[in-house]
């Protein structure tokens, strides 16, 4: 008999789970699912950023033989788009083409070059019409518009103001207002877009794996643009490599391969090239700021005054969500009050941007920590002192009712102060170097779902049969962030059993609840919540069984794991034994649990869209980066980053510290490098060369410091871990630039040629001073 | 291995109507020797992983930006996109489905698997096959000569940190008797 010790697995460096099958080349992406008889689907995209369309003609691919079907806007009326408000898009573009590459046409043939052959044969003719590539020149009187619901190609405002900022600003001993700009960013996972839709023409049912975050919204979109009732439609999410939000809507992608697939009666495998999967975007919007901090003399803030701008593509997509998230979130990080905020969602004719990793929030938060640091500096205060005379005392309400429990910034600060050195290191550094410091926050999963249903926010079911092995069924998307580990840890935490014990099936909507997806860094809240629920129930029906077999009272079972005992000096049952007795209620058991969020985290109603923002619990950064700058070069080298993450208690601190230094790296990139480029409308970096991700070599080592603040809401006192600490990395990156070399970058990304272009300006205006 | 250097080509057309040659191909795969035909035009990647099922090496990118497709030509990292199946004639290659075949993940493997250099995995088998043909070279490895054979691959996941530490990881153990 095992010794009757619970075994625990919360809080320990775990690998996980799936590991194996990733380190050994076994784990199946959707391009690696090969069967034979599967039909190459190909994509003819536009090559107008603007057009009307007036013929799409396809007669010569339907000549060549190895074809077995076409489709085009003709084929599909209907619109699909994740926001219930929002949908405006065709999964081929029927009328008009909105930016370059948006899908036109798509075929399936017996081989890839014979589909590539077929969409050469493709002839589109249009009449062009105007198309914008800024936000400037979409929003200038006379456009014409991109959508016709929407008028000066706004596809959202919001404006709100929460208190005087005029008596704000009046309070201030110092008032500073600078602009910014952040250039467009994709997410880039490295699996490239996929689907494979598998079409049974007898039974009149659609199968369709596709690399996606969010299997249940590519669900309803097949259901929508298919004109197929639900019950038919089963999607399967494989090993999915990598997401960062471009995949937290359907795409067109896996609703073309459908398309295709119903039209051949066969099944239809699309793999996009790189450069396809870029423009299918969804990244992070160019976006325009212009900020204004009130400040007093011991560093509080007393009023704030926002616009933003962002380019948003040719579709919605997230984008309301995006321009509402960028205001709501100027709070619950600070305590601050008489804030105004003034955001416009612009529609251009370029690819559709998404919700990138930090949704909304990146930008401002670069904007407003930049500013920060240099009206500190103005009132000669140290940047953490800034930051300390600040902060909000939890549990609160912000001014936007914005529910905070827990708060472990002040403890992020003291560890990034500590382990960097920063009071006795910082401006006693050699030349050219700096230290920078910035912090940022996070939501853990939006408290209301976009696709409001009712039913409870997460549901996970439990098996558990004859053989002893716990198989936990769950919706969660497993896209590298390891959601999978989290809830085997969760359950095996709850029964005290190894983890070995625990199998977790997902990703398939024949066989596992629904679950509204990976994004928001909803899952390790919301569904870590539900398997939780779902352990205890499965824990309750054990000892229930336990104490009929032990022929004594529920209450005095004690679960030590591998062993129910009553009492220290029962021998007491093993588990097997216990499962036994339990199968002879019911057979097999399964068992529910269930998470909704509470009213008071849904946000306020002070102005529309004041949901957006509303969670149960907020991660919290603070991150210190030591940088060199080459004055003869502009090359900036990022030597050191200490980053210190509230994710109110580190369910797995491998993963937590995998999660914590990939954000902080991603903000990296594109704060350094990444910047998606356009030339009339073509995407000219759609490649990882010219979109420039830093490599090993360009990347520094991250020291990571967990602070647990225990969210009372959050299982075990979890919060988010996979997203807050990008946003930081990007003004601590210019505010240490600006200690090295005394020049502040209000432009992102920070290239070796615009800090060249500053250092020689500045050597320009102090010669001419001379 | 390769007595038999025959070449035997065949005359077709693609569907654009070009001609194309097919050949036979004799060469070591994962221990193996096989003889397959090729078309001169196909991509070592896309042999591996179309004809042969072998789908451990990834697609990640349009042509030598990423690494993903990363495998061992005779004991050294090359991309697979950017190979010809019909120049490794007489080659001995080797792909992330070779490594930990006896029951036991090899010490790369465990490295990215305990350390987690792995998140999503799309990247992971190309990172592997590169660690692990510079384990063979230099059994050793500083932080530096680390840097600069994983140079060429790319991870969107880790920020790179818990890579490194795997591949030293994988070398503490490579020094203790577990096959790279």
């Amino acid at each position: 008999m095992n010794r009757p010790l619970p075994a625990h697995n919360i809080g320990n460096y775990v690998p996980m789970i799936d590991g194996p099958d990733k380190v050994s080349g076994r784990a199946k992406y959707t391009a690696d699912i090969l069967a034979l008889g599967q039909l190459a689907g190909r994509i003819y995209r536009s090559p107008y950023a603007h057009a009307e369309i007036i013929e799409v003609d396809v007669s010569q691919a339907h000549e060549l033989p190895g074809v077995r079907a076409i489709v085009t806007g003709a084929d599909c009326d209907k619109t699909f788009g994740v926001l219930p408000i929002a949908r405006s898009e065709h999964p081929l573009a029927r009328d008009r083409v909105r930016y370059r590459g948006e899908p036109v046409a798509a075929v399936a043939a017996v081989d890839d070059a014979t589909a590539r052959e077929a969409i050469r044969r493709i002839k589109l003719k249009v009449r062009e019409l105007p198309a914008y590539f800024t936000a400037k020149d979409a929003l200038a009187p006379g456009a014409m518009r991109l959508h016709g619901k929407k008028p000066n190609n706004i596809e959202r405002d919001v404006l709100f103001e929460l208190g005087s900022t005029m008596d704000g600003f009046a309070q201030a001993d110092l008032v500073r207002e600078a602009t910014y700009n952040c250039a467009e960013v994709c997410q880039n996972q490295m699996e490239m877009h996929a689907a494979i839709a598998e079409y049974d023409a007898v039974r009149e049912r659609i199968t369709v794996h596709a690399s996606t975050q969010v299997p249940y919204y590519v669900h309803l979109m097949l259901s929508q643009i298919l004109g197929m009732e639900m019950s038919r439609i089963r999607v399967i999410k494989p090993h999915v490599g990598g997401g960062f939000g471009c995949r937290t809507e359907a795409l067109n992608i896996e609703l073309i391969a459908a398309l295709l697939a119903r039209e051949a009666k066969g099944t239809v495998r699309i793999v996009t090239s790189r450069e396809e999967t870029f423009i299918t975007h969804r990244g992070r919007p160019e976006t325009d700021i212009k900020l204004k901090i009130g400040m007093r003399k011991d560093g509080r803030i007393t009023a704030v005054e926002c616009e933003c701008d962002q380019r948003g593509g040719a579709h919605s997509g997230y984008g309301v969500v995006t321009i509402l998230y960028a205001g709501s979130m100027l709070y619950a990080i600070y305590d601050l009050h008489n804030v105004k905020y003034v955001g416009r969602r612009v529609l251009t004719n370029t690819p559709p941007c998404g919700a990138f990793r930090g949704h909304g929030t990146v930008d401002i938060r670069f904007a407003f920590e930049s500013l920060l640091d240099q009206m500190a500096s103005e009132l000669g205060l140290d940047p953490f002192a800034v930051r300390r005379a600040n902060l909000l005392s939890s549990p609160t309400f912000t001014d936007n009712d914005l529910m905070v429990n827990s708060y472990g910034l002040p403890e992020c600060l003291d560890w990034v102060e500590r382990e960097s050195g920063w009071k006795q290191r910082k401006g006693k550094l050699d030349k050219g170097k700096g230290l920078g410091m910035a912090c940022s926050h996070y939501i853990s999963g939006a408290s209301k779902p976009v696709n409001w249903t009712g039913e409870p926010h997460a549901t996970v079911k439990i098996k558990l049969d004859f053989d002893g092995s716990i198989v936990v069924l769950s919706g969660a998307a497993d896209i590298g962030q390891g959601s999978t580990t989290i809830l085997a840890q969760t359950v095996a935490e709850v029964l005290g059993l190894d983890l070995s014990r625990v199998r977790v099936v997902t990703g398939d909507s024949e066989v596992v609840p629904k679950d509204n997806g990976s994004y928001s860094s909803r899952v390790t809240f919301m569904v870590g919540n539900a398997a939780l629920d779902a352990a205890r129930n499965l824990k309750a029906v054990l000892v229930n069984a336990a104490a009929r077999k032990l022929e004594a009272r529920s209450e005095d079972i004690e679960c030590l794991g591998e062993v129910y005992r009553a009492g220290a000096q029962d021998k007491g049952a093993t588990f097997d034994e216990v499962v036994m007795e339990a199968l002879k209620d019911s057979g097999t058991i399964t068992v529910s649990g269930n998470y909704s969020t509470i009213p008071e985290s849904y946000g306020g109603k002070k102005y529309r869209g004041a949901a957006i923002g509303g969670t149960m619990g907020y991660s919290y950064s603070a991150q210190v980066v030591e940088v060199t700058v080459d004055e003869e070069t502009g090359v900036v080298t990022a030597d050191k980053v200490w980053v210190a993450h509230d994710c109110g208690k580190a369910l797995n601190r491998l993963t937590v510290e995998g999660q914590v230094q990939g954000s902080v790296w991603m903000g990296l990139g594109q704060a350094m490098s990444e910047e998606a480029g356009y030339h009339d409308g073509l995407m000219v970096t759609g490649n990882m060369l010219d979109y420039r991700i830093p490599t090993i070599q360009d990347s520094p080592p991250i020291e990571v410091g967990i602070v647990e603040s225990n969210d009372p809401h959050g299982p075990f006192g979890a919060k988010e871990a996979g997203e807050g600490s990008l946003a930081a990395f990007l003004p601590a990156l210019t505010n240490a630039i600006a200690d090295a070399i005394g020049i502040r970058f209000d432009d992102l990304p920070v290239t070796p040629d615009r800090v060249f272009e500053a250092i020689e300006k500045r050597k320009r205006v102090l010669e001419k001073g001379a | 291995m390769c007595r038999n250097r025959k070449k035997i080509r065949r005359e077709s057309k693609a569907p654009s109507g070009k001609k194309r040659l097919t050949r036979l191909l004799e060469f070591t795969l994962n221990g193996r020797d096989r003889t397959d035909a090729v078309a001169d035009n196909v991509l070592l990647l896309d042999f591996l992983r179309e004809k042969l099922g072998l789908t451990g090496t990834k697609t990640g990118c349009d042509g030598g930006e990423c690494g993903a497709c990363t495998v061992l030509i005779d004991d050294k990292p090359a991309l697979s996109c950017l190979t010809l199946a019909a120049t490794v004639q007489g080659k001995r290659i080797e792909t992330i489905e070779s490594l930990g075949t006896d029951g036991q993940l090899s010490a790369v493997q465990r490295g990215f698997h305990e350390k987690l250099g792995s998140q999503c995995g799309y990247c992971t088998p190309g990172f592997i096959m590169a660690s692990a043909g510079l384990l063979r070279r230099n059994p050793n490895p500083s932080e530096e000569e680390i840097r600069e054979a994983l140079g060429s691959n790319i991870c969107r996941c880790t920020g790179y940190v818990k890579i490194i530490e795997a591949v030293k990881y994988a070398a503490a153990l490579h020094a203790r008797g577990v096959a790279p």
